[in-house]
């Protein structure tokens, strides 16, 4: 793995590795199960992540105390299956991450496609939240979980997240996605470091070659290497 | 089989991305993943091979016995398949679990190599009666990535193709009774001719259309899936239905018409193919497990 000296003290960073989470990191889980006030999330860690009833926004943004009927219709807002992005709000003494969505930014997600990955191919940044210029979205979760999909047009956000839009997302936005998708795994096969920049030059590396094509291995090496230089010009 | 959780709107989203023939990975309907074969792999068997088609492993082995003929057949061998879904493949299939699926791969095997002419059975026989040779086609699963069936079947083609039966001298021993000799020579051996032994096309169906290896989110969002097996000349041999759903009859013509189409289609360079690995001889570097 990767090897950090502090004086003494070495530090070992696993390249293959469950994701150890700290507070502040931007997360993307699936609900695995609905209990008395919580739902248990899965986030690729060692222990099911908590998101506590008392964590997440009601609908229309009401500011109330959480009482026994919100409990009963818990499963309104999300069920098992549904996946969810969300922030750390703290570390249980186990090791269970407890998280929070009370921001309009985090919430429920709709329409997209999700690519598990190494956490540690996730590179820390300010925000993880892009909006790519191809004309999609893309939140890289710290936890390996990328979660890509079509830019929402102008509306409104009073719903706070619970309405998820069932509408046909167009062809040239599902071509753009999958083309990601595919850039995504080829990255993460050749172990590079994932973040809005990396991304964005394999997406434009890859546009000569079909959607379909970029998972065999000759294109994904040739699309890496190009992307590798890239990288390295744009640094130096 | 592995099962991954999709949330409402992945489904709706991957079910319009079928209806517009472009899905997640960017394939259309009728496309494969990304295939790789390797025959001869495990040494002390007669014939081997593993295929993994995008993250489902596959390897199959193939052991020739000396045999009592079935009473109905007397002039022909057969072929006896068994599958192990080892717990290597997903956490599911952990001590008993992945009895039931196996079993069923097995029985599907039976029914697709159950006709006069996939496998040149007479070709299998010793002595008429007496003798024949009893081919034991084992198959294991190494990881499960949906499409099951498809790999398995591409790579039993593979293993019979790599086969090597040794060939026997019948001679009479003292008492009047049949002894049966196996030459020394390594070389000197009977490979089976496996042109019409089919393969195995799913079809699963999704939205209204259906789609052709599909990966296990798009297993989740399918409610019936038709599995066909065909031979290179476009003949099917066995068609069957799995799922709970329901399908329209006049989509099974359609949906057997395509599954013919790409069943011919996957014939012809894998026969390629296996030409091509078996005139490198000796000296194709092996991959085996680690590559």
């Amino acid at each position: 793995g990767e090897v950090e000296r502090v004086n003494k003290l070495i530090c070992v960073r696993p390249l293959k590795t469950r994701f150890n989470g700290e507070v502040g990191d931007v997360v993307v889980g699936r609900i695995t199960e609905v209990q008395q006030k919580r739902w248990k999330v899965e986030t690729n860690s060692r222990l099911d992540s908590v998101l506590l009833l008392s964590s997440v926004n009601l609908p229309g943004g009401e500011l109330r105390r959480r009482s026994a009927e919100d409990e009963l219709t818990m499963r309104d807002y999300l069920q098992e299956g549904d996946l969810i992005s969300a922030e750390v709000q703290s570390v249980f003494s186990d090791g269970a991450l407890s998280l929070h969505t009370r921001s309009l930014k985090y919430g429920k997600l709709g329409q997209g496609v999700l690519v598990q990955l190494s956490p540690s191919l996730i590179k820390r940044q300010k925000t993880h939240f892009h909006n790519l210029p191809c004309g999609t979205s893309i939140i890289l979760g710290n936890n390996g979980f990328v979660w890509l999909y079509p830019t929402p047009g102008q509306q409104d956000e009073e719903a706070g997240g619970y309405y998820t839009s069932l509408e046909p997302v167009s062809l040239s936005d599902r071509e753009v996605i999958s083309r990601l998708r595919n850039c995504l795994l080829a990255l993460a096969a050749h172990k590079v470091l994932l973040y809005d920049t990396s991304v964005l030059y394999c997406y434009e590396s890859s546009l000569p070659h079909q959607i379909k094509d970029i998972l065999k291995p000759e294109v994904m090496e040739e699309i890496v290497m190009v992307t590798r230089q890239k990288l390295v010009e744009q640094e130096g | 089989m592995a099962t991954v959780q999709v949330s409402e709107a992945e489904k709706v989203y991957i079910l319009h991305g079928v209806r517009d023939d472009l899905r997640v990975d960017g394939r259309g309907c009728e496309d494969y993943r990304h295939m790789e074969i390797e025959t001869d792999v495990v040494s002390n068997t007669d014939g081997s091979a593993k295929v993994s088609l995008g993250h489902t492993d596959v390897l199959v082995g193939v052991k020739a016995e000396i045999g009592k003929p079935r009473p109905m057949v007397p002039h022909e061998g057969y072929l006896e398949f068994f599958v192990d879904c080892s717990a290597n493949a997903t956490p599911e299939f952990e001590g008993r679990g992945g009895d039931e699926l196996g079993v069923e791969l097995s029985n599907t095997l039976y029914k697709v190599f159950n006709n006069r002419s996939s496998i040149d059975l007479k070709s299998l026989c010793i002595s008429p009666g007496e003798h024949c040779w009893v081919l034991y086609v084992d198959v294991l699963l190494l990881q499960c990535d949906g499409n099951l069936f498809d790999a398995i079947s591409v790579a039993i083609k593979a293993a019979l193709f790599n086969t090597k039966i040794p060939k026997v001298h019948l001679s009479e021993n003292e008492e009047g009774g049949k002894e049966i000799e196996l030459s020394d020579d390594p070389y000197d051996c009977m490979r089976l001719n496996v042109e019409n032994v089919p393969c195995i096309v799913t079809l699963c169906k999704v939205g209204y259309r259906h789609v052709v290896d599909a990966t296990l989110q798009e297993k989740a969002c399918s409610v019936a899936s038709l599995i066909i097996s065909v031979t290179h000349k476009g003949t099917i041999t066995c068609v069957r239905k799995v799922g709970g759903g329901s399908l329209d009859p006049e989509s099974i013509f359609e949906t057997t018409e395509t599954g013919k189409r790409v069943g011919k289609a996957l014939h012809a360079p894998l026969m390629e193919l296996l030409q091509k690995e078996e005139n490198l001889g000796k000296k194709r570097p092996k991959v085996g497990f680690l590559g």
